[in-house]
This record gives C-alpha cells, sequence and structure tokens, in this order.
C-alpha cells in the first residue's frame, strides 16, 4: 500500500501541472466515470449485493442512477458553471470590470460510507472532477466489495495522476488526516466527523460534513392512510433502513396509529410477501457488528413489537418491524436506529409533536404526511432540518437542484448537481480597475476633507447603481 | 453559570422564542444599527482615534462608510434574499412545490479584530441579523477604546437578548467557545483561527475565518508608475498598514525599482506632508507589542525611504524597503504595518512563481496596462481575491465575494455572501398523496418493468423553462400515470 504522503505528492504535483483546468480535460475525466458506471453494471450489482444484500433495483435506482443521472447533468452545465460571473458595481467603479471566478481548491479528500457506498463517494468525485480537482478517494472498509471494485475500476478509467483509491481502516485514515487537503467531504458519524474536524483545523482545510441523525417523521391531521403508509413503508425500508435520510421514527396521534397500523401491515405484505426474507426485494444489515447492535436494542426496548421483530444472524436479515407504545426515554430513541425498525410514538397534538422533534438535534432531514396543507407549514415553519419532505420520503434527494445537506448535529455543507461543483471551487473575487478617472480617486487620499467624503459616498453608495452620471 | 455561558443561553432562548423569524423584526434591528452609526458617529469616532489614531474622516471613511453601504443593501434586498428558492424537478416531481428556503442557524458567534473594530466586528453583524440569527459579539480586546463604546452604547439600539456584546481577553474568549454555538465567524490571524476551529469541532460547529497573510503586489514595467505608486501608497498605509488587505511586499522589475522609491516617496510626501508624525490623517500603530515586532522585522534589509520611528507614541514612518529577498526577516509573516518591501523579479514568470511558492493570500495585486498579463496572473495563482490596477477597493463591492482560501481562511461575507454564509439552506420537497399511481413504479414487488418507468420517472431532469417540453412532459406523465392506473386496476 503507497504511503499516503506521497500519493498526496503526487497528486499535488499533478494539479500545479495545471493539467486538470481546461475544460476538455474534465470532460473527458466525467465521461469516462459514465463509461465505468455504464460498462461495470453487473460487476456493481454484484458488489453491492455482497455488501449490503442490495436488491437489484434499488442498486439501480438509488447507486447507479444516482451516480449516471449527476454526471449526465454536470456534464451538461458544468461548462456554464465553470463561466465568470460579472457582477454590479456602484458608481465609483463603474469603469471597471468586477467577476467572481469558480477556480479549483486543489487536492480534495472524498471519504465514503457503506450504505450506498457508491453513489456516496462517486456522487462527491463528480463535482471535485468537474471544478478541475485532484482527488483522493477513500471509500469505506466496512462495504468491502464495493471499495475493492472502485480500488480495481477507478485506475482504469481515470487518470491516474489526478484521481486516486486508497484503502484501509481506522488507523490509515486517521495517518491520511494528518496530510494536508484543499478540502475534506466526509459522509458518516458524528464522532469520527469531530476528529476529522479537529485535523483539520490544524491545517485550515475546509470541511463538508454529512452526517445523520434521528429523521421524524409526523403523520396528522386529515390523511389519504394507503398513500401515506405506502410511501412511508417505502422509505423506511430501502435498504434496510439504512439510509442517512430514512424516517427515524414516526409521531401521530393515537388514531392516525390505529388506522395506519393495518395500512403497513398490508403495505409491508404487498411489497415484499408473507416471508420478506425469501423475497428478493428486502436487503440485508451491513456486518454482524451493526446486526448485534440492532437486535438488541430490540431486546432492549420498552417498546411493543407489533410486526416483524425476528432477525437472523446467518445472513444478517432482520424482519421489516415495527414498534408501539415506544417513549421518548426508550432505547430505541437515544441513538439513529439505522435499520429496519420503525417505533411510533403518539403525541396528543402537532405542537406536541414539533416540540419532541426541537427538543433534540437537528436531523437530516424532516417528514411531515398529512393532505392539510397548514399541517406541512407548521411543521416546515417550526422544526430545523437539513432537507424536508411533505408526503414522501428519500425522493428529494434526486433532484440535484436540490442541495443536500445536514445542519447542526446533522453536518454542515452540501452537494449533488451544481452544489457539488460549487463545494470544491474557490469562489474568488476579481476586479480589474480602468486606469483611467484618477482625478475620481483623488476624492479618497489624504488629506481628508468633509467635501471630498460627501462625494465619495454619493458615488459608492449601492442604491442609486442604475443611474448613469455623466461626472464619473 | 459564567457570564458568557448566561448570556449565549438567553441568547439562544430569545431565538428560540422565533423573534427574529418576521423579517420586519430584522428591518427594525437593521435600521437600529443603522442608527447607532449616524448618532453616535463622535463617540465611534473618538474611540478610533484612541486606538489607532485615525482621524473622523479617517474613521468614517474606512469603517462606518462600507457598514452602512452594507445596512442599507440589506435593508433593500432582505426580502428577496429571504424568499423562497425554487429549483428545476423531475418528472416524478412536477406537480410539487420544489425549492430552497433559506433559514437562520441559530445563534452565531462574531469574534472581531482590533484594526478596523467596527468595520470588521459589525459588518458580520449585519449579516447575522439579516439572515435572522442571535448573535454574540466579541469585539477586540486589542482596540480597548472601541470594545467599551461598542459595550456601552450598543445594546441601547438593539435587541439586546439577541446581540449581546461580550467584552473580555483571551480567557473571556475562550470560555465562550466552550459553549455550543451554531456558527463562529472569526477575523484574526491564522494561528488563532486554527484554535478556534479545533475548539468548536466538538460541537460540529462550522466556521467562517477572515484571516491574513502576505498579499502580494506586481508592478509591471510598461504601467504607469506615478498613478500605480499613489495607489499603493493609499493602499498600503492606510491605518498605517494596518489592514488584512495591504498590498503587504511589491514584486517588480530592477530596472524599475528606483522609480518606484521615487513615485513612492512623492505620494508619501502629499498623503502624508514631510512629517507624517505631526499629520493628523497618519495613523499609529495598535500597541507596542505590535510596534516592536513591526520594528524587528526591518532587521537586514535595506531602508530606501523612511524607516525613523518612536516608541512612546508607537509611530512608525511609512517605510520602503528595497533589494529585499525571499529569506529577509520582512518576508516570514504578514508585516501589518508601514513598511513596504521591494522584491525584484525578472519578470512576470518570476513573479507568478515567488507568489505560488507562498501560502495563499486574502488578495493579490497586479498593476499592468496589458488585460492579457493581468488575466494570465489571474490563471496561474490563488489568492482569496485579485485587484488590478488599485488596492483595497474590491473590498467595497458588495457583490463580491469577501473571503480567504487556504492560510488566509474559509467562507466569504459582503451583501447576499454573507446572508447565505449565515443561513441554512434547507431543501424542500412539499408533495401530495394523490396522483399515487405514478408513485407505485418503484414500490415492490420489483419487476423489470417498473424499473425502467421508475428510473425514468424520478431522475430524468426537467428544464421548466422550456414551455414545449414541460407540455409533452405534463402530457407524457399525465398519460403514464393513468395508464398505469388502469394498469393497476385491472390486475
Amino acid at each position: 500500500m503507497e504511503d499516503p504522503s506521497s500519493i498526496l505528492h503526487r497528486l499535488q504535483k499533478t494539479f500545479r501541472s495545471g493539467v486538470t483546468i481546461p475544460e476538455s480535460f474534465r470532460r473527458t475525466q466525467l465521461q469516462n466515470l459514465l463509461a465505468l458506471v455504464q460498462e461495470n453494471e453487473q460487476l456493481i450489482l454484484d458488489a453491492l449485493h455482497k455488501d449490503l444484500s442490495k436488491p437489484k433495483f434499488e442498486a439501480f435506482l438509488s447507486e447507479i442512477d444516482m451516480v449516471a443521472n449527476d454526471l449526465h447533468y454536470t456534464l451538461d452545465n458544468f461548462y456554464s458553471w465553470m463561466q465568470l460571473e460579472y457582477s454590479s458595481k456602484n458608481l465609483a467603479t463603474r469603469m471597471d470590470k468586477c467577476f467572481v471566478r469558480r477556480e479549483p481548491l486543489g487536492v480534495v479528500l472524498i471519504i465514503g460510507a457503506w450504505n450506498y457506498p457508491l453513489h456516496l463517494i462517486l456522487l462527491p468525485l463528480v463535482g471535485a472532477i468537474a471544478a478541475g480537482n485532484c482527488v483522493l478517494l477513500k471509500p469505506s472498509e466496512i462495504s468491502q466489495a464495493t471499495e475493492q471494485l472502485l480500488a480495481e475500476l477507478i485506475p482504469k478509467y481515470l487518470s491516474k495522476d489526478c484521481y486516486s483509491v486508497v484503502c484501509g481502516g481506522a488507523e490509515y485514515t486517521k495517518a491520511l488526516l494528518e496530510n494536508k487537503f484543499d478540502h475534506i467531504f466526509y459522509t458518516g458519524s458524528q464522532a469520527v466527523a469531530r476528529t476529522i474536524l479537529q485535523a483539520a483545523a490544524v491545517h485550515l482545510t475546509p470541511v463538508t460534513l454529512e452526517l445523520g441523525g434521528k429523521c421524524p417523521c409526523i403523520i396528522y391531521g386529515h390523511i389519504d392512510i394507503p398513500s401515506a403508509a405506502r410511501r412511508l413503508v417505502w422509505s423506511k425500508f430501502f435498504n434496510a433502513g439504512q439510509s442517512c435520510v430514512a424516517p427515524d421514527y414516526v409521531l401521530c396521534s393515537a388514531e392516525i396509529r390505529d388506522a395506519l397500523l393495518p395500512a403497513v401491515r398490508q403495505t409491508l405484505k404487498e411489497f415484499y410477501g408473507e416471508d420478506a426474507r425469501a423475497g428478493p426485494d428486502m436487503g440485508r444489515i451491513i456486518n454482524p457488528h451493526h446486526w448485534n447492535r440492532l437486535m438488541e436494542l430490540l431486546e432492549k426496548s420498552r417498546g411493543k413489537v407489533v410486526m416483524g421483530g425476528e432477525g437472523y444472524q446467518e445472513d444478517r436479515y432482520i424482519a421489516p418491524t415495527v414498534l408501539v407504545d415506544v417513549e421518548e426515554s426508550d432505547i430505541l430513541m437515544q441513538e439513529e436506529i439505522f435499520g429496519p425498525i420503525l417505533p411510533i410514538l403518539t403525541v396528543k397534538s402537532l405542537e406536541e409533536a414539533t416540540d419532541f422533534v426541537n427538543r433534540r438535534a437537528k436531523p437530516l432531514a424532516v417528514y411531515v404526511f398529512s393532505d392539510e396543507h397548514s399541517v406541512v407549514t407548521t411543521v416546515l415553519e417550526n422544526t430545523s432540518s437539513g432537507g424536508f419532505c411533505a408526503n414522501d420520503g428519500i425522493v428529494h434527494m434526486a433532484l440535484p437542484g436540490l442541495p443536500f445537506g445536514g445542519v447542526g448535529a446533522s453536518g454542515f455543507g452540501h452537494y449533488h448537481g451544481r452544489w457539488t461543483f460549487e463545494t470544491f471551487s474557490h469562489r474568488r473575487g476579481c476586479m480589474m480597475r480602468s486606469w483611467a478617472l484618477e482625478k475620481i480617486n483623488v476624492l479618497r487620499y489624504p488629506p481628508y476633507s468633509d467635501s471630498n467624503l460627501s462625494w465619495l459616498r454619493w458615488a459608492t453608495s449601492a442604491k442609486k447603481s442604475w443611474i448613469s452620471c455623466s461626472i464619473m | 453559570m459564567s457570564r458568557e455561558e448566561t448570556v449565549v443561553v438567553r441568547a439562544r432562548r430569545a431565538f428560540q422564542s422565533g423573534k427574529t423569524k418576521p423579517l420586519a423584526f430584522r428591518v427594525l434591528q437593521l435600521k437600529g444599527l443603522h442608527r447607532f452609526i449616524s448618532e453616535r458617529r463622535k463617540e465611534i469616532a473618538e474611540a478610533v482615534q484612541k486606538d489607532l489614531h485615525k482621524t473622523e474622516h479617517g474613521t468614517e471613511l474606512f469603517e462606518t462608510l462600507g457598514l452602512e453601504g452594507e445596512i442599507n443593501l440589506a435593508l433593500e434586498r432582505l426580502a428577496e434574499w429571504a424568499a423562497p428558492r425554487p429549483v428545476e424537478k423531475n418528472l416524478l416531481t412536477i406537480s410539487d412545490e420544489v425549492y430552497i428556503q433559506p433559514e437562520p442557524l441559530g445563534v452565531v458567534l462574531i469574534i472581531g479584530a482590533w484594526n478596523y473594530p467596527w468595520a470588521v466586528t459589525l459588518q458580520p453583524l449585519v449579516a447575522a441579523i439579516s439572515s435572522g440569527n442571535a448573535a454574540v459579539i466579541k469585539p477586540s480586546e486589542v482596540s480597548s477604546h472601541s470594545a467599551k463604546v461598542m459595550e456601552k452604547l450598543l445594546p441601547l439600539y438593539l435587541d439586546t437578548e439577541l446581540y449581546p456584546v461580550v467584552t473580555g481577553g483571551v480567557p473571556e474568549t475562550q470560555e465562550l467557545l466552550k459553549q455550543r454555538f451554531d456558527h463562529v465567524f472569526y477575523t484574526g490571524n491564522s494561528t488563532v483561527g486554527k484554535v478556534v476551529m479545533a475548539a468548536v469541532a466538538r460541537h460540529l460547529t462550522p466556521v467562517t475565518l477572515e484571516l491574513g497573510g502576505k498579499s502580494p503586489c506586481y508592478i509591471d514595467k510598461n504601467c504607469d508608475l506615478r498613478v500605480a505608486c499613489r495607489r499603493i501608497t493609499w493602499g498600503k498605509f492606510v491605518n498605517c498598514g494596518q489592514t488584512c488587505i495591504a498590498p503587504d511586499y511589491i514584486l517588480c522589475e530592477p530596472s524599475i525599482q528606483g522609480r518606484v522609491v521615487e513615485e513612492l516617496k512623492k505620494c508619501i510626501t502629499e498623503f502624508y506632508t514631510d512629517d507624517p508624525k505631526s499629520f493628523e490623517d497618519y495613523g499609529r500603530i495598535i500597541n507596542q507589542h505590535h510596534y516592536r515586532r513591526v520594528m524587528a522585522l526591518l532587521e537586514g534589509s535595506t531602508v530606501a525611504l523612511g524607516g525613523d520611528s518612536d516608541e512612546t507614541q508607537c509611530y512608525i514612518a511609512p517605510t520602503v524597503l528595497s533589494d529585499v529577498t525571499g529569506g529577509s526577516k520582512v518576508m516570514q509573516e504578514e508585516i501589518f504595518g508601514p513598511v513596504l518591501p521591494i522584491i525584484t523579479v525578472s519578470g512576470v514568470d518570476e513573479a507568478i512563481q515567488f507568489i505560488n511558492e507562498r501560502e495563499k493570500p486574502l488578495a493579490l495585486y497586479v498593476f499592468s496596462p496589458d488585460n492579457k498579463l493581468i488575466r494570465r496572473v489571474i490563471a496561474e495563482t490563488s489568492s482569496g481575491a485579485l485587484l488590478a490596477n488599485d488596492c483595497l477597493v474590491h473590498f467595497t463591492i458588495s457583490a463580491l465575494p469577501f473571503g480567504g482560501l487556504g492560510n488566509s481562511g474559509m467562507g466569504r461575507y459582503h451583501g447576499k455572501h454573507g446572508f447565505d454564509q449565515l443561513s441554512h439552506l434547507r431543501a424542500c420537497l412539499i408533495r401530495k398523496l394523490k396522483m399515487e399511481g405514478v408513485n407505485t413504479m418503484r414500490y415492490p414487488p420489483h419487476t423489470a418493468k417498473k424499473l425502467s418507468w421508475a428510473r425514468f420517472l424520478l431522475l430524468k431532469q426537467v428544464n421548466v423553462g422550456k414551455l414545449r417540453q414541460m407540455a409533452q412532459v405534463t402530457l407524457f406523465a399525465a398519460l403514464a400515470a393513468f395508464i398505469l392506473q388502469r394498469f393497476f386496476r385491472s390486475t
């Protein structure tokens, strides 16, 4: 395994050579990345299946297509994102050129996660390439099959001098972080995020943190129960609940709960059949450690299991599970579940629901299901979260126009589409002043005087910038 | 509970009450801040005079003018900045609301600096207020008179719970940094910047760091040296060189070094008279510690102009050093004083190389009549900002993002950039529970047919601007929904 410092050194040298700057180079690399994804679909599906027993459907929708889609979108648009952005000026600077130039940062580090091991590392890569950076990729060692596949395919399709993949565990990552990067993009847990921030502070490296949290799902008011149940079940049990934006728990009234449970039961049967384990459409838990963690949560919870509850260690299967009578103090409510376990907590009012959410750390997403527009608006206006989706789950992620990221404990920074490009760019303010009109400049030179000052104040006020002035 | 903890808890409670949400409230506070500046002009000027030996005009020009501009801009544009920002949709969400809602972060900590104690402390406050945050303001204790005036008078114009001023030194700042903030905005030096970033890491708090560095100034031998040197003199010696974006050092060819020194001399005399020490519009070094620091930097270099000093007054004359090299003492750290080294280079190639061997600066200056040369410098170097043919004035353009990269910092502000920096841009998707037929594609049990529909609907992008496409697409989607409804009803 090549020493990270020497890989970094090599990438820095390449960056300094300026090879990643021309649009044509970036376009070729992006097209090659698209070819990587399109030409190796089966290999990718196999790796994802090996790591997470990911159903082919989910693998396409949430991994392969996410990356391909972002690539198409970026290929169509990144040239325009690269263009100079001219700005408005004030009267004193009328004759000058003011613009913002998007420039690459240099060598950036992207650390992936294991739950969507393909898109969580490749989506940031798309924007990093489009923005003209060199990249060091560190896929999660927990999703080993995908990690190995990426290590094998990336050097085959992308420029080896500009983009490298490194593999290793926690110790290796720690050593990696001692180096100076121009940006670190991390997806994962809060605990690791803290160490990353500490390491980044040493070098004044800017960071993007895509973390998680417990995404609440408030169900309230008049509501189409069957539709809500379907969308809830789909988003919860997708990838066996191992999504950072999965609805973690439900808050609803007792009446809604009573109406919801049979609908959920019906939906589970419709989606996964009588025995979800036997069918192809239910994923598995990533590894024994997490399977044990989840089974232990179920065991220690004081809630009542009304659906599912079984787990099989051999294939790390846990049945889609729903619990009721879960209290705020329950063990299931202490950390992000990240599994196919859905606690339902009851509240007596919408205010109680939003207060409950606000007492806790800001999540990556807040969900609300209701036919009533006022309910949706109330939840939107009275909570804070990375993203917000009414009457569905997860799908807001598929819109590249929306910035995907957290706030507070769920992280900071964002990406997807143009947002990734901006994350990996420096917005350099540039101003080219004219040589003429030095007489006007006189107003600002010492010795300072009252009359000079008032002329200058008038000339530099932003408000009247649309008035063209013959004096100037 | 310490004083700092109490203040933060109170600010958070005030924020959570929802007071800052209505734009009308924010406008009121911004107007209060504006009134503060107009009504207390005299007190502010007196404080800056005592801190930095700046005249009233100087203070207005460099502290309050910019601040007023920012406030006026925010008042004018607030509704636009705070409004939901619609974005493109895909086929599945074609009838949904998809937009970005800017939201306040919560409680922001603003740590000011001493060199422009009002501008760099209160301009971030304008951003914080307009984006709906509460803000704890910690002015620099080094500019002690300004800090005292801010502590005493600002509360008379702003909500005291939401925007408290906390004065103090290092221990008080450390105590503040132990509290949980939703964002920390720090202006100062890189060393403390690293400490701040590390200190708030445990709360996963994002930071904006406005740091400094050595801003290079390249003078092309073909430019109008008279005009160039005037602008450079102004940019360098304003505030006695204590400006984060002051041209730190000059790079030029040896053939023009003599003329540059000559022109600088003329301008210095023109601006600050033959005796800057007695001239009211020439400033002082903030304190003895910095005075000694700057004087020590002169060691080993040739003084071409100035050089005289008076420790009792923290006075250092406008000084120019010639034939300086990259290894000289004065090139080892940001000068932040009225000392202007000239380093000779063989041309723009060597200048670019010299600049790139060093940390990325907050600003880069290039003086040349040749736009091609200027664009080359832009393309081959990296800096927070670049200004051609002048110094400092890019600071006044609110449309330009003001911030550094690498050692010169992270994040940006001024105008809308400040508003966005201290906002959370929340992605919002408002769907309805209707049209469930279209959704069916993505539900298990999964079939190949469903998969291709789902891939099509979820992931194809739509440019809603193009009406023709839009019509086709809506028709298609409606048709698809209709067909599927029939399909599923019949199975």
